[in-house]
């Protein structure tokens, strides 16, 4: 999961100064009784590509069709470059979406299908044809213009409707599962070609999207959204290595949740022991928890070291245990390992030497230590 | 054991061909014959045909059902695409499950039923707002498009609620009204839907008897009504002629509309192969 855009500073939401493009404001939407979208306030940049991301029927969907004006909320607010967009209709809002499905229209040809948004605004024709060809090679299917949709493949429809999408040069683009139709091989060349289209054109990307290896590596930012409510928001690697809760951690990648609770609290480290290891916990960082609540601590699988051998000090952060099964994945092994409380960890291993009858790897049944940096567990509370 | 369950097939196939089919043939057969008895065959002739065609009364009735039923079926289509509509892109109005009721409740009414209460309401408007004066054309038209119109309505719907939403939605994203989504992409694509409920709409109207005998007035016989009134003083071989006429055309319309979308079929077959081809 690397973020392919280089390390450009734009963090815009961490400038007080700056003014956000998009503000929802305590947005809720109801559908009679159930409540789709959940009281949401979210600030989105300008130049940004924010990630919604959750489960399906999250509100994630709800809240982008909202932005588009397919949807007016029930109640809350939003505003897309200063502008109040309640009442305002999607033709006559400053934005433009890409379907799940890519809806592209079939009694037209790829040309027309892209020419239509340009139609409406009773453009010359000699422009719509210009930015039409224009868009169309951004995207390379100068050659598909005479084509029907049904005509194409999935991976074109999807660079017909991006461009279909794009040629109005909207300033917001709002994208529904944009890559979720692509098989795996075309999605990941698609992401790094969307990022690159969205930096050319410097258009805002709000994506929405299931899947967490997209919002990886699409997003400036990311919103996860669980019950209609936004639970966390932020860069990939915050969302990654700093989850603020158990829903969180669990969702964004896997993990091993320990509970338990806190046994030593000082603002620059804390000890928290958990019944379903051994010994404590030591963490080299302070968390602010309410005093005796229950916390939870979650290690990454791939943070665990294994080895045959104990660890140098036996104090904390290690544990005792044996292997019970062993996924091999290619690059990496995934290790279920039994606690002597019971409690099983999932632990990963790059496989940095090829596997062979020669290479003596750790296999079922061996008695295996497992241990970890104090930089690595995170303690939630929630 | 494949033998013998082909030759099973076969005899039900033609059993069941020849259970629709006889009836049609034998008339077909009958209407050139050279008797006027109808049951005794007595040579190969045209005659029929040719009084047929100087048989000014048929010839009347023929233009007046033409007439009706190409009304028919344009103001059905237009009420019906309405309705259709109506009821598959408005999800929650008011009265939305009564209007799918009533809309439909025609399908299943007793045709008797229909045009006694169409006659009393004609008669009753006549008194009160002197229109329609009389029974005729435009009575047999409304009759007709009230019944005719539940069947578009189906039809249409149905169409529409297999029409992904996101299209109509991804007009209006790009700048289009409302009316100009509808013009511009959803017409288009509902078109064949559109064209079929024509067709229906039209046949329903071409052969209908029973309502239209109740509000049909002196001088707008359709050809129906004066078949039906023909045949009750004795078949006569012209009917047969007639009727060979209008079987030959609705096989010729059905057959070219099965082989044109057989064709398009298969060029949308090959062209998604070449797609997936060329994607290869």
């Amino acid at each position: 999961m690397v973020n392919v855009r280089p390390e450009t500073k734009l963090e815009p939401w961490k400038d007080p100064a700056a003014e956000p493009y998009i503000r929802i404001e305590r947005v809720t939407k109801k559908f009679g009784d159930f409540v789709a979208v959940d009281e949401v306030s979210l600030n989105i940049y300008r130049g940004e590509i924010f990630c919604l991301l959750g489960a399906s029927g999250c509100g994630k969907t709800t809240l982008l069709r909202m932005l588009a004006g397919f949807e007016e909320p029930t109640a809350g607010r939003i505003s897309i470059d200063g502008a109040d967009m309640a009442g305002i209709p999607p033709y006559q809002r400053p934005v433009n979406m890409m379907f799940q499905s890519y809806a592209l229209f079939p009694h037209m040809s790829v040309e027309q299908n892209v020419a239509f948004g340009l139609k409406q605004d009773r453009l010359p024709k000699a422009e719509i044809r210009e930015r039409v060809a224009a868009i169309l090679e951004l995207v390379r299917m100068t050659g598909f213009s005479g084509r029907k949709p049904h005509q194409l493949s999935g991976g074109q429809r999807q660079r017909v409707a991006l461009a279909r999408s794009l040629v109005k040069q909207p300033k917001l683009l709002l994208l529904d599962e944009p890559l979720g139709a692509l098989d795996k091989k075309l999605r990941e060349h698609t992401q790094f070609e969307l990022v690159n289209i969205q930096e050319k054109l410097g258009v805002t990307f709000v994506v929405v999207t299931h899947d967490q290896e997209e919002a990886m590596t699409l997003a400036s930012r990311i919103g996860v959204m669980d019950h209609g409510k936004i639970v966390q928001v932020g860069t990939p690697s915050d969302i990654y290595e700093y989850p603020t809760s158990r829903f969180v951690a669990d969702f964004v990648g896997s993990v091993n949740l320990f509970q338990g609770a806190l046994v030593e609290d000082e603002p620059d480290y804390v000890r928290v022991a958990s019944a379903e290891l051994e010994r404590p916990v030591y963490v080299n960082h302070g968390v602010s928890s309410p005093p005796d609540a229950t916390v939870w601590v979650a290690l990454r699988p791939e943070k665990i070291v294994i080895a045959r051998e104990p660890p140098a000090s036996l104090e904390d952060n290690c544990a005792e245990g044996v292997v019970q099964e062993i996924a091999y994945l290619g690059d990496v092994s995934v290790y279920l390992v039994k606690l002597k409380s019971g409690r099983t960890v999932r632990v990963t291993r790059p496989n940095m030497r090829r596997q062979s009858a020669a290479f003596d790897r750790i296999t079922w049944d061996e008695q295996v230590w497992l241990s970890w940096d104090p930089s690595s567990p995170v303690v939630v509370t929630q | 054991m494949i033998g013998r369950r082909s030759f099973l097939i076969t005899t039900l196939m033609a059993f069941g061909f020849a259970f629709l089919y006889i009836p049609i043939l034998s008339m077909i057969v009958y209407s050139f014959n050279e008797s006027r008895l109808v049951t005794v065959w007595a040579g190969f002739s045209t005659k029929w045909y040719v009084e047929l065609v100087q048989n000014e009364q048929i010839l009347n009735a023929a233009k007046l059902s033409l007439q009706i039923a190409a009304i028919n079926a344009t103001g059905a289509v237009i009420l019906g695409t309405l309705a259709g509509l109506a009821l598959s892109r408005f999800r929650r109005f008011k009265g939305r499950t009564l209007m799918t009721g009533m809309t439909t409740a025609p399908l299943v009414m007793p045709e008797v039923i229909t045009g006694l209460s169409l006659l009393l309401l004609f008669v009753a408007m006549e008194q009160v707002f002197g229109w329609p004066a009389g029974r005729g054309m435009t009575t047999i038209t409304i009759a007709h498009m009230t019944f005719s119109m539940a069947y578009v309505t189906v039809v249409i719907q149905s169409r529409l609620s297999s029409l992904d939403e996101s299209l109509e939605e991804a007009a209006m994203d790009l700048g289009a009204k409302p009316a100009k989504v509808f013009l511009l992409i959803t017409l288009p694509i509902i078109f064949p839907a559109i064209l079929a409920g024509w067709l229906l709409a039209f046949t329903l109207s071409w052969d209908d008897l029973v309502i239209t005998s109740f509000v049909s007035g002196p001088g707008s016989s359709t050809l129906p009504l004066v078949i039906f009134s023909k045949v009750r003083l004795g078949v006569s071989p012209d009917i047969n002629a007639l009727a060979t006429i209008m079987v030959t055309i609705v096989a010729i319309g059905i057959v070219s509309a099965g082989l044109y979308m057989q064709r398009q079929e298969r060029r949308r077959e090959r062209d998604i192969q070449a797609a997936l081809a060329a994607n290869q």
